[in-house]
């Protein structure tokens, strides 16, 4: 019971997003590895389609801007509904019902303020990576390094998350070694990226967008079916099997100052993910981008619903049922703890409602659910390196596509190198931080300067530059004195910083330090960018200049 | 972009009707959602029972459930409404702006 007590406090942190907790090996799942095998090779000859359509580096960082808004909207729900959420959220659903919901919701609402603040401006400003925007009217070269040291960071972070939980997982689904499970993710993600860019990347994703929400629409209907669809009766038999505190708020949201923390942290660092902000730039025009998100927000919401029956269906299906009952668990700790732990509801509900067949079919989703997320990630973070960095910050803009593009690629396989060696290095540590500190750098870093860079003009390079890296600074620090590293992880007694999210903190110190910054900047060149934010304007308004391939 | 061109938009009465009616729609439409959901978990951290009431006498569904829901639909709606008005009023005016600007 401590265990599965302790599984589930660190899941409380950010469990959407990183699986944690130890798992055991299963034995090998053949038809699931048959499914999976399939899946591989389509999206292998998918990369190959893709491999000869990407000749320059607009097809290879945005698909040559050719996705439609439906398309993009599959990707970017594809990016959001990683493996963790799935099983994740529809595992707190499990374990502690309502407050699962409440968590899932704080996922969602990020996506209409996108829409209303940021996505067509992204558009019509950037081309193939967010600090194209942030850096539009300010000084390249400090303003770009930042940008990017943002991004790689967050992608890092959020990569580890994904790759640790991809190895536990795939232990548990296909009975691999976790090193091997770890090794082919990395592998095939590079070969999807370097060949295929985003092209490949971007129907990778919404093939399994399309298959993850098929499964999860057949797994919620059969339950519902079970109870004739109606919920009362599916609700009051998972009382009967737990209690009714289930049916309410629990403790993920518990005092004021956490709750708008919390929303804080997921709303604007969704805005400032590097992955999901460049999938603007591959969609045509404003029109598109907007209606991307519609679809996203739609898909996703539509998600969220599904893992909340899922859930439930879980807590009636699973739960208590000799079936998929951890006998020598049971043994040691009492309860009833579920084969492989809670992260696992899922994957037991498929098989209580679809038998063999349709547990292969949900295990070999979840991994490729895995394999398309670090795929979005890795091509971002090497967007970050090569166009950022390589091309505007070394290069100071003097290099060809063609040249970036193989600067591109390299970062790939180095990312991919990275990401399967901290992945194993982080093999038994506690990753539940992982994501929730990403999405602290993304909000306090990235969204402040992105926002501010579009909407105030009088931000300057050195505003940006202090505040956005004291935001940085101050996210990183809170979240190591905090409960979930300075406790969880590093071992300590007591936190230093109280709160599990920082953002509240760390965002208003972005701010604050931006306009500090900026306005006390009474440099010839803070005077030049003040003025160059006319022209930026009416481009982020009308998209005058943004049309087609734009070089600017 | 040329600055005698920044000029003639920048006080193109289309393009200040432009700006004005869509940021204040936009910002209307962002302060509904952060209204709905700021309301939603600050009532839970204030008084996790209100949610927890039954929907009916005797029932076991919370009005959590259908508020829970609720939430995540208006999410939807919203974008609904952006897009729809963004898409037409909006990118007419747009298109509008970007004629005159290149046609004089």
């Amino acid at each position: 019971m401590k265990a599965l007590l302790a599984l589930l406090f660190s899941m409380a942190a950010f469990a959407g997003e990183a699986l944690t907790g130890a798992v055991e090996k299963q034995p090998l799942n053949m038809s699931a590895i048959t499914m999976f095998v399939i899946f591989v090779g389509a999206t292998l000859g998918i990369t190959y389609w893709a491999a000869k359509r990407t000749k320059t580096a607009k097809d290879f960082y945005t698909a040559g801007g050719g996705i439609t808004g439906f398309q993009n909207g599959m990707a970017i729900a594809g990016d959001y509904m990683s493996a963790a959420s799935f099983l994740g959220i529809s595992a707190l659903v499990y374990g502690k019902g309502y407050d699962g919901l409440i968590y899932s919701i704080g996922f969602l609402v990020g996506w209409p303020i996108i829409l209303f603040m940021v996505a067509e401006q992204l558009r019509n400003l950037g081309k193939y990576t967010f600090a194209d925007v942030a850096s539009y009217r300010l000084r390249q070269t400090p303003i770009r390094t930042l940008a990017a040291f943002g991004s790689i960071v967050t992608v890092i972070l959020y990569l580890i998350a994904q790759m640790v939980g991809a190895g536990k997982l795939i232990q548990l689904l296909f009975g691999l070694d976790y090193e091997v499970a770890v090794i082919l993710v990395g592998v095939l993600m590079i070969l999807y990226v370097t060949f295929g860019g985003m092209l490949a990347t971007t129907w990778v994703q919404i093939i399994k967008a399309f298959l993850l929400l098929s499964g999860a629409t057949f797994m919620a209907v059969a339950v519902m079916a079970h109870y004739n669809f109606n919920f009362e009766t599916l609700f009051s038999t998972a009382v009967s099997m737990k209690d009714q505190a289930i049916m309410a708020p629990g403790k993920l949201v518990s005092d004021p100052i956490s709750a708008i923390s919390l929303g804080i942290a997921l709303m604007f660092g969704t805005a400032g993910l590097p992955h999901i902000l460049m999938r603007f730039f591959t969609v045509s025009d404003a029109k598109e981008a907007r209606k991307s998100v519609f679809y996203a927000t739609g898909l996703i919401g539509y998600f969220y619903i599904l893992t909340f029956i899922i859930g439930f269906g879980a807590i009636v299906m699973v739960f208590k049922n000799p079936q998929y009952l951890d006998l020598a668990k049971q043994a040691v700790d009492g309860g009833f703890p579920i084969l492989g732990g809670d992260n696992m509801a899922a994957i037991h509900l498929s098989h209580a409602v679809g038998g063999d067949f349709f547990l292969g079919f949900i295990s070999a989703v979840a991994f490729a659910t895995i394999l398309a997320v670090v795929s979005g990630l890795t091509l971002a973070g090497a967007s970050a390196i090569s166009h950022d960095l390589y091309a505007s910050v070394i290069k100071q803009g003097k290099t060809d596509g063609l040249m970036e593009m193989k600067v591109s690629k390299i970062a790939t396989v180095a990312l991919g190198i990275v990401a399967i060696y901290l992945g194993i290095v982080f093999e038994s540590q506690n990753i539940a931080f992982m994501v929730g500190l990403a999405f602290a750098v993304a909000a306090s870093a990235n969204f402040p300067i992105l926002f501010l860079s579009m909407y105030w003009s009088k931000l300057t390079t050195r505003g940006a530059l202090l505040g956005g890296s004291l935001g940085l600074l101050t996210a990183a620090v809170l979240v190591i004195l905090g409960p979930t590293v300075w406790v969880d992880f590093l071992g300590h007694a007591e936190a230093i910083f109280p709160y599990k999210y920082p953002a509240i903190f760390s965002v208003s110190a972005a701010f604050i330090g931006i306009w500090f910054f900026s306005i006390t900047d009474s440099s010839e060149t803070a005077a030049k960018e003040k003025e160059a934010y006319e022209a930026q304007f009416i481009r982020s308004q009308t998209g005058i200049g943004a049309e087609g391939a734009v070089e600017h | 972009m040329k600055q005698e061109m920044v000029d003639r938009i920048k006080n193109d009465p289309d393009f200040i009707h432009l700006v004005k009616t869509r940021s204040s729609f936009a910002w209307t439409l962002t302060i509904v959602m952060l209204v709905i959901y700021f309301g939603f978990v600050l009532t839970i951290a204030f008084d996790p029972s209100i949610l927890g009431a039954p929907m009916s006498a005797g029932s076991v569904t919370t009005i959590g459930i259908p508020v829970g829901v609720a939430v995540i639909i208006s999410a939807f709606i919203l974008t609904g409404i952006y897009v729809r008005r963004a898409n037409g009023e909006f990118d007419e005016l747009t298109a509008k702006i970007k004629a005159k600007a290149k046609g004089e």
